[in-house]
């Protein structure tokens, strides 16, 4: 593989995708922004009120990392899977498919576009947080990595379900009946040990529930579970995702005759 | 080395059509090749496989002697391919498309700017290089797509049908344009349904029909196969019926226009001559149709009439 050329392509799919972003920035940037204000003022300042404190935060404290994070995956899943289906529809995909780039780098690159995005979200999504409670970061680094590594799995996922997508319901159907109730039932409104047993156990399964309660660790310093098992999780699927998105590139599922 | 070597290739999809059924073909370096055949033949499959789009059933393909079962990398960045259908992301601007694809083959920012400049302005966009791909008009957007498949500058350059519903001026401005680079050094493969632009551009061609190649040769060797002309000849003055010419078959169009079907082993003097005797005036005189698109036509009919003539 040649190196140099991999990372100018590379380079310039990251700024495509970055001018595509921009270039719409009130589709792509503003909504989740809209629709993340909305629960702030709804669950946290309406209802929560009521709630009280859940695990030492008052409830506005409690729900705003997972509602960063739940901005951020949703938006990096998006990102790629609307930005490759599209390529693919609009047949501009074979751009990419005819030159020397690897398929290592059509991934990393759509990759590397979608966790832009969804940093753009969170970091819009962080400073809507601020106007409604105050947000302290008790430990960066493991803030900052779940949110990268938590962005790229869902990048990642998103590129597969491109792959897949034959039409523009394709891309709709995952986000719609499997990513939003993950991310509800993934610990953002509540607690898991408010759950019987069973539905903690159950609640285990959930990958998101890993990521929204790691970042959520980052900032209040409060945890459902070890962060150690979220790392070997996140990991995890960041290498089987990325593995899965190869071997497709690879057989040219979607995307070769 | 050839510029473009297949061996028995072959492809069968996954609906059980065997697009191609062991197809041989060999491009010189610096060679203009046409690779003609009807609708469904094949072309824009073996096209495909050649710029990795599809995926072969059988066979090698070797372009500059890369091997693309090893050597995809290498012989990717060799290719520069102008499709047949128009697949611009037609919401973004039409030099940054230009600098895009250089991108992604390798070139840093600096070369790829000046690249897309000299090629945008070779093929007249420079002026709309700030506009979408999508306010382009049809022909503009094929001029586009030969910009972007040789910003990298490579090697071989397929054009699959790029001429197709743009108006004759642009055509022969993209023909010119065509035989410079070529002139240059560049290798090009057209596919074209225009016969006359594959007698006017390539030196070689190859016609493929139902996944064969049934005709494999260079280009005045393959005009050399016609035995029969027909003239179409505009009279000085009307004639009543055709001329009696010995060694011409004569018909009359109308009463102005006279055609004249002529063998090989005649010359058009010999036809003169007779006319002049006869006090028959000729003001003008063409070809009834293109000679390649009638040698077409009857390696077409003729394979399907008496099988496969493989070569």
């Amino acid at each position: 593989m040649n190196l140099s050329l991999n990372l100018v392509a590379i380079r310039t799919l990251v700024r495509k995708e970055v001018v595509r972003v921009m270039r719409i920035w009130v589709q792509t940037i503003v909504p989740p922004a809209i629709t993340m204000t909305l629960y702030f003022i709804i669950f946290g300042n309406l209802i929560g009120r009521r709630i009280g404190s859940m695990d030492g935060f008052d409830y506005m404290q409690y729900i705003a990392p997972g509602l960063i994070m739940m901005s951020i995956i949703t938006t990096s899943y998006g990102n790629v899977v609307s930005s490759f289906f599209g390529a693919k529809f609009g047949r501009h995909v074979e751009e990419m498919l005819v030159s020397p780039m690897s398929n290592s780098a059509i991934i990393i690159g759509h990759v590397a576009g979608g966790v832009l995005r969804g940093l753009a979200v969170g970091a819009l999504v962080t400073v809507v947080a601020l106007l409604f409670t105050d947000l302290r970061i008790e430990h960066p680094l493991i803030t900052v990595t779940m949110v990268l590594l938590s962005s790229a799995v869902f990048a990642l996922a998103g590129f597969i379900n491109a792959v897949f997508a034959k039409k523009f319901d394709d891309i709709s159907i995952v986000p719609t009946f499997v990513l939003t109730p993950l991310t509800y039932l993934g610990g953002v409104f509540y607690s898991i040990s408010l759950l019987p047993e069973f539905w903690q156990t159950v609640s285990k399964a959930n990958p998101i529930l890993y990521m929204v309660n790691a970042f959520r660790y980052g900032i209040l310093g409060t945890s459902d579970i070890s962060v150690g098992h979220a790392y070997a999780i996140v990991l995890l699927f960041v290498v089987v995702l990325f593995s899965t998105c190869l071997y497709l590139m690879h057989r040219g599922v979607g995307i070769r005759e | 080395m050839k510029a473009l070597s297949i061996n028995a290739l072959t492809k069968t999809y996954a609906n059980g059509n065997r697009a191609l059924k062991g197809i041989d073909l060999a491009v010189d370096v610096g060679d203009f090749c046409a690779l003609l055949g009807p609708n469904g033949a094949g072309k824009t499959t073996a096209i495909g496989i050649i710029t990795s789009l599809v995926n072969k059933s059988g066979g090698s393909v070797e372009i500059f002697g890369h091997d693309i079962d090893t050597e995809l990398e290498a012989a990717k960045a060799c290719i520069g391919l102008v499709p047949q259908e128009i697949n611009l992301n037609l919401w973004e601007k039409v030099g940054n498309i230009v600098e895009t694809q250089a991108g992604f083959y390798g070139l840093n920012r600096r070369l790829a700017r000046s690249r897309s400049e000299k090629y945008l302005r070779a093929l007249r966009l420079w002026d709309r290089r700030n506009d979408n791909a999508r306010s382009l008009s049809g022909g503009m957007k094929r001029r586009l797509m030969i910009a972007r498949a040789l910003v990298h500058e490579p090697r071989l350059l397929i054009l699959d049908e790029p001429t197709a519903g743009v108006d004759i001026e642009i055509r022969r401005s993209m023909w010119e344009f065509l035989r410079e680079i070529n002139a240059a050094g560049t290798t090009i493969i057209l596919t074209t349904h225009y016969l006359e632009e594959a007698e006017s551009l390539c030196r070689h061609v190859a016609i493929i029909d139902e996944g064969r190649i049934i005709e494999d040769a260079p280009m005045s060797a393959v005009l050399r196969k016609l035995q029969r002309e027909v003239f179409v000849l505009t009279l000085a003055r009307p004639l009543s019926e055709p001329p009696g010419l010995d060694g011409f078959d004569t018909s009359l169009r109308n009463a102005e226009e006279l055609e004249v079907g002529i063998e090989r082993d005649h010359d058009l003097n010999e036809l003169f001559a007779q006319l002049n005797a006869r006090g028959i005036g000729v003001i003008s005189l063409r070809n009834k149709s293109n000679r390649l698109e009638e040698l077409f036509m009857r390696l077409v009919e003729n394979k399907q009439g008496n099988g496969v003539a493989e070569t």
